[in-house]
């Protein structure tokens, strides 16, 4: 094990050009993967806030029974997508309006009778705030006999799924395409240290060391280069994050455990990287 | 300990390289393999220590027969072997002392039981004092004992010796060769293969001839055969 280690980092003593480029290429890719990381976290969470508005609202009869509108709210309460149901009656209707509509606000004083239904505004639980999921509560909703119409802005709901598929299929395309670029630089690497270092292993090999021996220390080598590429790639990541957030908006940064997965997944390619080319050229030699 | 019976070799992009190739060299023996350069004598070299198949014919070392040898049991096989090429094969960037260690490293080796044994086969092979020096400031004959030094720290039971002296002048080769049948003295099988006849001639070894691949000598069996045919 000792001896793998000192391998492992004797390539970057013998090959100290090559080692460097080989971890700044794999940060440099691992990097603009993580500031698209940055721009879906963000997107992610522009798309939270604007799911959190996403409500499907009911609007019943004029007259509909006090007691069979306490009831529907309770019954609409207990539907698995639903995480609030609130009951707004004709005058907090109009309340609002007035509230919110100040340029009407004169008009609305010398209205005779209350012109706007009551209704029942019901919120989603995160996770059940997609079109299939709206809509199949709006047509329950629909189902009481007192509810004139349901409405729930369909159209923007649509879009948001749509934005959210995107968002996620462009990531894993980009993502995928960058893995392959770095896992192609570490094999790349690997070959020339195996080229490099032939004479060695076919001494290894003459006096018995066993082929997992002799690949150990270029494995390790891989991970330890795929780490510090993925260390690397979250400190610049930061300072991006750092220098967006003072000249361009406020946006949130990766938590502690997706860091640690960026460099994981750094190291994950090194391993990788080198398990392919590793196989392949020890043959050759 | 090592019997080719009926062996056949041929390579892809050549010829056969040998011909029906038998013979058996017992425990504790010195046997040179002798011919022109070309005859063959290395790849009976590469059979033995599994680096080479034969294309037909059967070879068995210590136990293990080559033809039918798994991958993973080639570095068991080379830890019983200990082998010895005209061109060193030592690693520049390393010191005698690190050079032969290597071999125990990659062995997995408990280290704190190598240096001990380093030492012991530098002493051996009269290379104490210079364990810290570099191939580069080494002679050729000290490179080659370094070389066997790396052979016996894993006391193989047999020494494997392709043209050991084939770039040495004759002052290193006697020393060299001197060394070789100490060792083997002390009861280690050694195989040596050379086309230095000098050499063959003055020790009273067993001579396996190879012609074109075809074995065309073998003192053991032809000896045997004089002796019987004598009044
Ligand atoms: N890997 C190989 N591919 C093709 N031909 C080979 C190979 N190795 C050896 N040969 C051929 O086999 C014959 C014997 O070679 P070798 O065993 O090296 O002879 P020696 O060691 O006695 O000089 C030669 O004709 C050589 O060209
Ligand atoms: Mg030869």
């Amino acid at each position: 094990m000792n001896l793998t280690f000192r391998e492992a980092i004797l390539t970057f003593k013998r090959a100290p050009l090559l080692s460097v480029l080989s971890v700044t290429t794999i940060a440099f890719s691992l990097f603009v993967l993580g500031l698209f990381g940055l721009v879906v976290i963000n997107l992610q969470d522009a798309l939270h806030n604007v799911e959190e508005r996403v409500e499907v609202v009911a609007y019943l009869l004029p007259g509909a029974p006090i007691e069979a509108t306490a009831q529907a709210l309770k019954d609409i309460e207990a539907f698995p997508e639903v995480q609030s149901a609130t009951y707004v009656s004709e005058d907090d209707a109009l309340a609002r309006a007035r509230a919110e509509l100040v340029e009407l606000r004169d008009v609305m004083q010398e209205l005779e009778r209350n012109p706007l239904p009551a209704s029942i505004e019901v919120k989603l639980k995160p996770g059940f705030r997609d079109t299939d999921h709206v809509a199949a509560v709006a047509e329950r909703m629909r189902g009481f006999g007192f509810v004139d119409d349901v409405r729930f802005g369909r159209d923007w709901v649509e879009k948001l799924d749509r934005l959210r598929g995107l968002a996620a299929a462009v990531g894993i395309v980009v993502g995928a395409a960058f893995a392959v670029v770095a896992i192609i630089i570490i094999g790349t690497t690997i070959r020339m240290a195996v080229l490099q270092r032939s004479r060695e292993i076919a001494i290894m090999r003459l006096v018995g060391a066993t082929d997992g021996f002799i690949r150990l220390p270029f494995l390790l080598q891989g991970a330890i280069k795929g780490l510090l590429g993925g260390m690397v790639a979250v400190g610049l990541s930061f300072a991006a994050f750092l220098l967006i957030n003072r000249y361009l908006l406020q946006s949130a940064f990766f938590t502690q455990e997706q860091a640690v997965a960026i460099i994981a997944f750094g190291a994950l390619i090194g391993l990788l990287g080198s398990t392919i080319s590793v196989g392949r050229h020890l043959k050759r030699v | 300990m090592i019997k080719f019976t009926n062996v056949f070799k041929a390579f892809p992009k050549g010829g056969l390289a040998l011909k029906d190739v038998s013979f058996h060299v017992a425990k504790g023996e010195f046997a040179f393999l002798t011919g022109h350069s070309g005859a063959g004598k290395s790849t009976v070299m590469k059979l033995i220590y599994a680096e080479e198949r034969p294309t037909s014919g059967e070879v068995r070392v210590s136990g293990y027969n080559v033809n039918e040898m798994r991958p993973r049991e080639v570095p068991r096989l080379r830890r019983k072997l200990g082998i010895v090429f005209q061109d060193f094969r030592l690693l520049e960037d390393r010191t005698a002392e690190e050079n032969v260690a290597f071999a125990l490293e990659v062995t997995g080796a408990r280290s704190s039981t190598i240096a001990a044994r380093v030492m012991r086969v530098l002493t051996q092979v009269g290379l104490a004092a210079k364990a810290q020096a570099y191939p580069r400031e080494l002679s050729g004959g000290e490179q080659q004992r370094v070389a066997i030094a790396r052979a016996l720290v894993n006391e193989p039971t047999v020494l494997l010796a392709d043209e050991p002296t084939g770039n040495l002048d004759e002052r290193a080769t006697r020393g060299v060769f001197q060394l070789l049948r100490d060792i083997n003295a002390s009861g280690t099988a050694v195989v040596m293969a050379t086309h230095d006849l000098d050499l063959v001639r003055q020790a009273p070894y067993r001579v396996i001839e190879l012609q074109e691949g075809a074995l065309v000598y073998d003192s053991a069996v032809d000896e045997a055969r004089d002796q019987a045919a004598a009044p």
